[in-house]
């Protein structure tokens, strides 16, 4: 079983390297975006009620990661709906592949691209003056939450694709994830949202994960928002890959 | 001439009937700039109170970037259509007829001009109904213009993207293109609170007179002098990549 999940991560990773430019998106839109809202929006840190930070880099970074690791998710999803449309996975199913396998090969990749971006977003807000407060704790902690965090994203990813069976459905998600985004305090403190999304914010699972991973970047190690942030991605993980494996089996049923 | 344009109009057609044929890929881009009209303005709507904002509302603000967002997403949107019918063949049965492929690329595109007015109405309508000024129709009839330019130009840019890689994988090469184009504007705050690279950089980037050409009827008085930068912008964006996509399409089948 071990084996079978290791390498269909590894063709899932493989496929996935072999058109790097599909994969620069996922690091390539959020960088963007993390460099203009900064750019655009730097002073707003001098608004009454914004926590004290170095710079706006600094409380932005972990939004960044986020947002990422939810396109990550997107992309894990729309590979699964290829994989479906190509006929690969019919011919998994035909095979003695165990068919959990199946899901936690595509999710085990996606949590290796995870590790991925946020050393990739650590090294960045580094190189552009962004100081782990934290320290190698901070940063182990950050990548840690992130790796379980994109864990979590890729399974919905591969969830979706196993119902929609397109990938333009998949494809069509992009869009929400944006929405889960706004509503979270991934961009911004939660006291400064409006309503509704501060109030949203408050039971939203990105919120936490985001903040979990801002503490050790902008702040210190504290521990309460380390613990929350690695629960709500723990959460995450388990409950999508869960629902992955029953979508899994619905699939198979109806087929 | 007319067998050109019913060709065109049958391309067009059919890119609107992706709508009802696969809803679960359209319905999305239709809301998304709601979504960011909403979500930005719950997010970072405290920032319209620094100065330069001029006292305007940040929903008002962002309304116009919205309305370039769907069209972006339209473009893009359009070239994952595209690279979806190669992967299936239909592109290829397509590259049979007796069209020029200038005729069939207008098609393609003409259908990204239509379908990007759906999530701007949509926009429009929420935000009205949320309290945003009503521009006038002078003002929403040269947004329209604006945005449907746009968007041909994004699908255009997609339709290079998808004619070269062939796959629907290349769908987010094409968002971030046009995601990327309208960010790197004054889309969040005025020019004099934007970064100094931001403001290099939103400068030289043409959208951005796009977005204030569209942005004049939400926030002030349109004027020639907001016009004619922004039309002059869509013409130029059109030329490029509308070149480049005639080149691509008369490439395919060799």
């Amino acid at each position: 079983m071990t084996r079978v999940v290791v390498a269909l991560a590894r063709r899932a990773l493989r496929n996935a390297l072999r058109k790097p430019q599909f994969l620069a998106p996922l690091v390539l839109m959020p960088t963007l975006f993390l460099a203009v809202n900064v750019g655009g929006l730097e002073r707003t840190t001098m608004l009454p009620g914004f926590p004290h930070v170095d710079g706006f880099l600094d409380f932005q970074l972990a939004g960044a990661i986020t947002q990422s690791l939810l396109l990550g998710g997107v992309s894990a999803g729309i590979a699964a709906a290829l994989d479906i449309e190509g006929g690969f996975f019919d011919r998994l199913v035909a095979s003695p592949t165990p068919r959990i396998a199946i899901v936690l090969g595509r999710v085990l990749a996606a949590s290796v691209i995870a590790a991925a971006q946020v050393t990739y977003f650590l090294v960045l807000g580094t190189i552009f003056g962004a100081a782990i407060k934290g320290g190698v704790l901070g940063v182990l902690s950050v990548l840690a939450i992130g790796t379980v965090a994109g864990t979590g994203f890729g399974a919905l990813g591969v969830m979706i694709a196993l119902r929609a069976r397109n990938a333009s459905t998949v494809q069509g998600i992009f869009p929400l994830v944006f929405v889960v985004l706004f509503v979270s305090s991934a961009f911004f403190p939660a006291n400064l949202l409006s309503a509704p999304a501060d109030v949203i914010a408050a039971y939203n699972p990105l919120s936490y994960i985001a903040n979990g991973m801002r503490q050790p970047i902008a702040f210190d190690n504290a521990l309460r928002p380390l613990l929350e942030g690695l629960a709500a991605a723990l959460g995450v993980a388990l409950g999508a890959t869960g629902l992955s494996v029953l979508a899994l089996r619905g699939r198979l049923g109806a087929a | 001439m007319s067998g050109d344009l019913r060709t065109i109009g049958a391309l067009i057609r059919r890119g609107l009937n992706e709508i009802l044929r696969v809803p679960g890929g359209a319905i999305p881009g239709i809301l998304a700039p709601t979504i960011f009209m909403l979500g930005l303005a719950a997010v970072f709507g405290r920032a319209a109170a620094l100065p330069h904002f001029g006292g305007s509302d940040f929903r008002t603000f962002i309304v116009p970037v919205g309305m370039l967002q769907g069209a972006g997403f339209t473009g893009a949107a359009t070239g994952v259509n595209l690279a979806r019918d190669i992967e299936r063949g239909w592109f290829d049965r397509l590259m049979l007829a007796p069209s020029p492929r200038p005729v069939l690329l207008a098609g393609v595109v003409g259908s990204a001009c239509v379908r990007c007015l759906l999530p701007a109405t949509f926009l429009l309508i929420v935000a009205f109904a949320l309290g945003v000024d009503w521009p006038g129709v002078g003002a929403l009839a040269l947004a329209a213009l604006l945005v449907m330019g746009l968007a041909a130009a994004a699908a255009c840019y997609a339709t290079v993207l998808a004619l070269r890689f062939r796959t629907q994988q290349a769908a987010p090469l094409m968002q971030v293109g046009a995601f990327v184009s309208i960010f790197l504007t004054t889309a969040y705050a005025p020019r004099e609170l934007l970064s100094s690279w931001l403001q290099t950089v939103s400068d030289v980037n043409p959208v951005t007179h796009v977005l204030e050409g569209v942005r004049q009827g939400f926030v002030g008085d349109v004027t020639w002098a907001g016009t004619w930068p922004a039309l002059l912008s869509i013409g130029g964006l059109l030329a490029v990549f509308g070149t480049l996509a005639v080149r691509g399409m008369r490439r395919q089948g060799y």
